[in-house]
């Protein structure tokens, strides 16, 4: 039941996970996924047939507020944050031409 | 009595009734704090003046004849993963390594309206993602009780800041038991609340359906009064409950003859350290002289919490980090060529490798022709452990066992194993998975010295009887 990680495998991860990996952190991580996804596949040993999943445990979830702001304008305390700011705004780099 | 030996319930009677000042008390935490800090290594953040200021402030309150409550004047220390408005919150990471919250996580905001004197920010793994904190990058913790050895994880700073007396209570977030288990390896009590008890709102998300907020403290009373301060509905957390049985704090009896004590013999089996089997069962022997009814039982699927846990986690994770992409707060890493370079390099040099190790897993679980075979069917696993404890609590009040398999274990000795480590959370993963509560007490030591955790777990909701049946153990013990 060994999974075995290809190499698209952890190119498609580490887009997904917007992660640069260089070579020896891609030979770990094929490894780690591997080593964790045969252990995972323990639960394949559970009949979960008809078993409705549950992604949380009370059944009231998701209380919606009134879309009101109560807490000001917080626009500078904000920024400050910013690795780069200008003219009130958050600085990116260009995304097109 | 040293004042830092005090508990926070003592302490607060005594600045209430005026015999000692906010700041006296501050003082002795300060010193305690000169004495031990170098090498413990609880804090990543520590602001005197500021603490000071708000110690004065307390004192102009607590003078002025406002009634603020047990806590009032309490120095205490909050978990790098909560914000405090003006004071740096890393989450132990290099990501968040400059970041200041222009608000305060709610629990942070409740004790300060009790009048908490917030001492710092604790150590932590990096993200919460961790056992022993020695995944933070700004170094690691060490056991107050023997340097040696970790304080466990991931609230291990919090957990040693309590037993190191280096504050008088501690608060800490559990999504796998990262309150309970370094509670358990410090010694000091630490309670994971029911789902929805304590307010997420300002605590940086790892696994949103499984994390809680929740206190570390020298005993139970302090745990009780803690919880009691920081729990209640906050619209600002979708998942917040209305609940109104919050008086926990009442529950502080000594009267265990109602209550019914289910030992899960999955609970005592391979892996657990002989030691720690043996303390924790004279535990339910002290529980059952006192009135209980206690008898062995049956838990099922115990072996298939970890994996599952580590499954919904980990999808969890790989989606809350996202918003770490170096736009907006925090690091950015200081030469690329596009937005996407920017995005994968500040990542990559702002995350450690667990949690990288983690994204990594919650994405490939989550992606398109994996989503089924494996999140999907962790969520349905899910649904049966949460239908075994059902059963479980359908006779039983309570549920006791050991907090961790062993010890705590040597510095070092985890990380090279990360596999291993997992391991190390079988009997406290479940209680997130199904929602319910956690009380971790101490309950003995090994022959190293080393403090042994005993669990007890409640339904959802019952927080007062784990406190009621902890505090009378507590006692029998004193």
């Amino acid at each position: 039941m060994a999974n075995v990680i290809s190499d698209e495998t952890i190119e498609y991860v580490g887009i997904l996970s917007k992660l640069k990996l260089d070579e020896e952190e891609k030979e770990q991580a094929r490894k780690d996924l591997a080593e964790m996804l045969d252990y995972i596949d323990q639960l394949g040993e559970l009949d979960t047939a008809g078993v409705e999943p549950m992604s949380h445990v009370h059944p009231e979830v998701n209380r919606f507020r009134e879309d009101v702001v109560t807490n000001g304008d917080m626009r500078e305390r904000i920024l400050e944050n910013a690795p780069e700011e200008k003219d009130g705004a958050f600085v990116v780099p260009r995304t097109f031409e | 009595m040293k004042l830092t030996e005090m508990s926070a319930w003592e302490l607060g009677q005594k600045i209430a009734g005026g015999e000692l000042k906010a700041t006296e008390a501050l003082d002795a935490c300060m010193e305690q704090i000169g004495v031990r800090e170098d090498e413990i290594h609880a804090y990543i953040t520590l602001d005197a003046e500021r603490a000071y200021e708000n110690a004065e402030a307390v004192q102009k309150r607590i003078d002025a004849g406002e009634s603020l409550g047990p806590l009032a004047g309490v120095p205490m220390a909050v978990k790098d993963n909560m914000c405090t408005e003006g004071m740096l919150t890393t989450c132990a990471s290099r990501i968040l390594g400059n970041f200041v919250p222009a608000y305060s996580a709610t629990a942070v905001e409740k004790l300060k309206e009790a009048g908490a004197v917030i001492i710092g920010k604790t150590n932590m793994d990096e993200f919460a993602m961790g056992s022993t904190t020695e995944t933070s990058y700004f170094g690691i913790t060490r056991n107050p009780r023997n340097t040696e050895h970790v304080p466990g994880g991931s609230s291990g700073g919090s957990a040693a800041a309590v037993a190191a007396e280096e504050c008088i209570y501690a608060l800490g977030s559990d999504t796998g038991g990262s309150i309970r288990q370094p509670a358990g390896y410090c010694g000091v009590v630490g309670i994971k609340p029911t789902y929805g008890t304590v307010s997420r709102y300002g605590l940086v998300a790892y696994g949103s359906s499984l994390d809680q907020i929740g206190p570390l403290t020298k005993d139970v009373r302090d745990a009780a009064a803690v919880l009691e301060a920081i729990s209640g509905y906050d619209e600002k957390d979708s998942t917040s409950l209305d609940r109104k049985d919050l008086h926990f704090t009442e529950a502080l009896r000594e009267d265990v003859k109602d209550l019914r004590i289910g030992i899960p013999s999955d609970y005592f089996g391979e892996g657990l350290d002989e030691e720690v089997g043996e303390a924790v069962r004279k535990a339910a022997e002290e529980l059952k002289a006192a009135g209980a009814k206690v008898e062995e039982c049956r838990l099922d699927l115990v072996k298939y919490a970890i994996p599952t846990y580590y499954t919904i986690a980990d999808a969890e994770a790989s989606s809350n980090l996202e918003r770490f992409d170096g736009i907006k707060y925090g690091y950015r890493t200081e030469e690329y060529t596009d937005l996407h370079d920017m995005y994968k390099k500040t990542r990559s040099e702002g995350f450690g490798a667990e949690v990288k190790r983690r994204i990594m897993l919650g994405s490939f679980v989550l992606s398109s022709g994996y989503y089924d075979a494996y999140y999907l069917k962790a969520l349905k696993v899910k649904a049966l452990i949460k239908k075994a404890f059902d059963e479980a609590f359908s006779k039983y009040d309570i549920l006791l066992g050991p907090v961790a398999p062993t010890t705590a274990p040597r510095l070092g000795e985890s990380l090279s194993d990360p596999m291993k480590m997992y391991l190390g959370d079988i009997y406290t993963v479940s209680a997130n998975l199904a929602g319910i509560p956690g009380i971790s007490l101490p309950c003995g030591a090994d022959k190293e010295g080393l403090p042994i955790g005993l669990q007890l777990l409640g339904d959802c909701f019952r927080e007062d009887v784990l406190i009621r049946a902890a505090y009378t153990y507590e006692k029998i013990r004193k």
